[in-house]
């Protein structure tokens, strides 16, 4: 039997509440693959504070904090404390929070936490938008989306403001580890999640999080659409280990419309627009080739 | 040991002495002397707690829930605009049935700005699930710190209490405080250790989504734990008088009430400035007393039924005012009495919003027109106290 490239233990149970092909329940699998049993998890209002499953139930072999949607930065650093003060050791605390958790209202309470250089994990899945109140646009939903609350009609009133850069966010706080992780690549992922575990203060994930009803696609693309997001450059995977850049994955360079055409949230857009798309995804990976060159 | 301290003092030195293991706190006028205080003490080394310096009240609370939940006893402090920031979070505290203990320097809601002493903050507070204890002097601050730790973690309470100061009049106002040795503070409050705790390797859910045919369970043992509340104060208050000598009256503090014909119920420091009034009406022949509120929460009903059935008229003096009713302590109190067979004429007082005086000549004629209203079986309910443009004169 070949051997697995990721541990094979399993740190969730059956019975997840998620979506069918919920890229969020990749993100979990793979993450506490690379963490392991020590770990303890604080989740906000998110579709990971529903799918562990109704108490007393939880899918996941590790214990879980639930706090209120804006706390997870100040959750983190109190579960610290604690077992600082208690001299409990050999014990991962992780913050794992959606992207509106995270650089919407979340996000003052993250800031405060890599401040304070928490020895903790922040993990943010990002289904770049409000999923798990049924899609309305966060400061994540990439430019041109179409959600709930950019919903297009007569005035095209798509999502017309930029996705919110939150690595750059984080990168500014001059925390020791950053990383970006996709649910395509698992060895990738598992390998950044065991580095993030080595090392001490906070460390941030960013991971891509497809969401089929979200993103208007069919359940089986999950992982297709998150290669592919890797493959055209539109969400690169990188680290920032100390202050210096590596890209972990070139990807192939394939046309970002591959990526877009197969998601419904943005079939509205028409070919000008697909154009500026690629542009700027270009113009982002030609900054983040350079900026690895240049080792920030 | 006696030293000479203000309200605020009083506060860090009742945390350091219940050996507060996290602290997690947001600078707030006039709040900010207890954390520098505990800052201070953490950093000498005198005390071995971990000190979160948060970016915000909600986040404050949000810290203290999360090692309060590893098993770790937490303090924090705020005041005015901070707790209501924590508003949300205080009501998980007490649903996760959290003893964390708190001291709130009660301050005036803005705008307009002001940072004097009012009752707003608090009582808005009022539904969170959280024991309220209004003090009127630092020994008793620092006190009910020690005696808060012990209710909130006994095992059928299990529930958080906010200790409260008046901005300034106690918070900044030097009294001598006895603070206790610290081997006999720790035979009264052992160290925290609840049934469950978040820990590595055990893999709970702390907070669960419930159904509607769970969730009001969860309510109704909350209920039943600040109900039981009551009486585990007044036994933790007893075994306190036995170890340190002091004690302040239960949950209702009455003075010269026993034989009085009227009454008026206060909270905080107006109440000590209100018993020297009694003392000084009582030596001109006037049969008046003084109820101190000191637990908004849990409610001491049955004391308030006590007493009512005593007397012809009850004033109640609030501090703050709940709009398009009346002041809050006034409305629970006359629905409180309402079962009662003989109650007494009731009248609300609104006095000393945003840190206003309320001066023993202002507390004198509010005893003289409870007896006044009594005598007449009625009259307005509801009187704002020393307003400028209002036809009575209060100075």
């Amino acid at each position: 039997m070949t051997k697995t490239t990721i541990p094979e233990e399993e740190f969730t149970y059956p019975g997840s509440t998620g979506c069918p092909g919920c890229g969020a329940n990749l993100v979990m699998r793979y993450l506490l693959k690379g963490l392991g049993d020590r770990t303890v998890l604080s989740i906000p209002a998110c579709c990971w504070a529903v799918m562990p499953g109704y108490w007393p139930s939880n899918c996941l072999k590790v214990p879980i904090l639930y706090t209120a949607f804006e706390a997870t930065g100040a959750g983190i650093s109190g579960l610290r404390a604690a077992y600082d003060a208690k001299g409990v050791k050999d014990v991962t605390v992780v913050g794992f929070a959606g992207d509106g958790g995270t650089v919407d209202i979340g996000l003052q309470a993250l800031s405060g936490a890599a401040e304070r250089q928490t020895d903790a994990i922040y993990v943010m899945y990002d289904n770049e938008a409000y999923m798990n109140t049924g899609i309305q646009r966060s400061g994540a939903t990439p430019w041109g989306a179409w959600t709930t609350t950019t919903p297009g009609g007569a005035t095209k009133n798509y999502k017309h403001e930029p996705k919110k850069d939150i690595m750059a966010i984080m990168q500014a706080h001059g925390i020791p580890y950053a990383a970006t992780v996709s649910v395509a690549h698992p060895e990738d992922f598992v390998k950044k999640a065991q580095k993030a575990k080595s090392l001490k203060g906070l460390r941030f994930i960013h991971a891509l999080s497809p969401c089929p009803p979200g993103w208007r696609m069919s359940p089986q693309l999950t992982v297709e659409v998150a290669r592919l997001a890797v493959d055209t450059h539109l969400f690169p995977l990188y680290e920032i280990d100390d202050g210096r850049l590596r890209i972990t994955r070139k990807g192939k360079g394939t046309p970002v419309k591959e990526y877009l055409k197969i998601q419904g949230r943005f079939s509205h857009l028409d070919e000008s627009q697909v154009d500026s798309i690629q542009k700027t995804v270009d113009e982002r990976w030609a900054k983040l080739l350079k900026r690895e060159s240049e080792g920030a | 040991m006696r030293m000479v301290m203000t309200g605020n003092y009083a506060s860090a030195y009742g945390a350091k002495a219940s050996r507060a293991e996290v602290i997690a706190a947001y600078p707030i006028t006039p709040q900010t002397s207890i954390v520098e205080k505990l800052a201070d003490f953490v950093s000498s080394g005198e005390m071995n707690a971990k000190y979160i310096p948060v970016e915000s009240e909600h986040s404050a609370m949000a810290a203290c829930i999360a090692a309060e939940t590893a098993g770790a006893r937490t303090y924090t402090a705020t005041s005015s605009h901070g707790l209501t920031l924590m508003h949300e979070v205080l009501m998980w505290a007490s649903a996760a049935r959290l003893p964390i203990v708190m001291t709130n320097v009660s301050r005036a809601m803005a705008p307009p700005w002001s940072v004097w002493v009012d009752h707003m903050d608090s009582v808005a507070q009022r539904d969170t699930g959280w024991m309220q204890f209004f003090c009127e002097s630092n020994q008793e601050v620092l006190d009910t710190i020690i005696m808060a730790y012990k209710v909130c973690e006994s095992r059928g309470v299990m529930l958080p209490a906010m200790i409260i100061e008046d901005a300034f009049i106690l918070s900044h106002t030097s009294e001598p405080v006895d603070v206790p040795d610290q081997e006999i503070v720790d035979s009264f409050l052992p160290p925290y250790n609840p049934e469950l705790k978040i820990e590595p390797g055990k893999a709970m859910g702390f907070g669960s989504l419930v159904r509607p045919d769970q969730y009001m369970e969860f309510r109704y043992k909350a209920m039943q734990a600040m109900r039981d509340a009551h009486d585990r104060f007044l036994r933790v208050e007893k075994e306190f008088k036995q170890v340190f000598g002091r004690e302040y009256g239960g949950l209702l503090d009455t003075y010269r009430c026993d034989d009085a014909e009227v009454v008026l119920v206060a909270a905080g420091s107006t109440a000590a400035t209100a018993k020297d009034v009694v003392d000084a009406m009582r030596e001109k022949g006037q049969p008046v007393g003084l109820a101190r509120l000191r637990a908004f929460r849990p409610f001491p009903h049955e004391e308030f039924r006590a007493l009512a059935s005593k007397v012809s008229g009850m004033g109640v003096l609030d501090r703050s005012y709940t709009f398009g009713a009346a002041g809050a302590f006034y409305t629970e109190i006359k629905a409180s009495v309402y079962s009662c067979q003989k109650r007494p004429v009731m009248k609300n007082y609104i006095a000393g919003l945003g840190g206003r005086d309320i001066t023993p000549k202002i507390l004198e004629k509010i005893f003289e027109d409870i007896q006044l209203t009594a005598k007449r079986g009625g009259g307005d309910e509801v009187e704002w106290v020393d307003v400028a443009g209002l036809p009575r004169r209060w100075r």
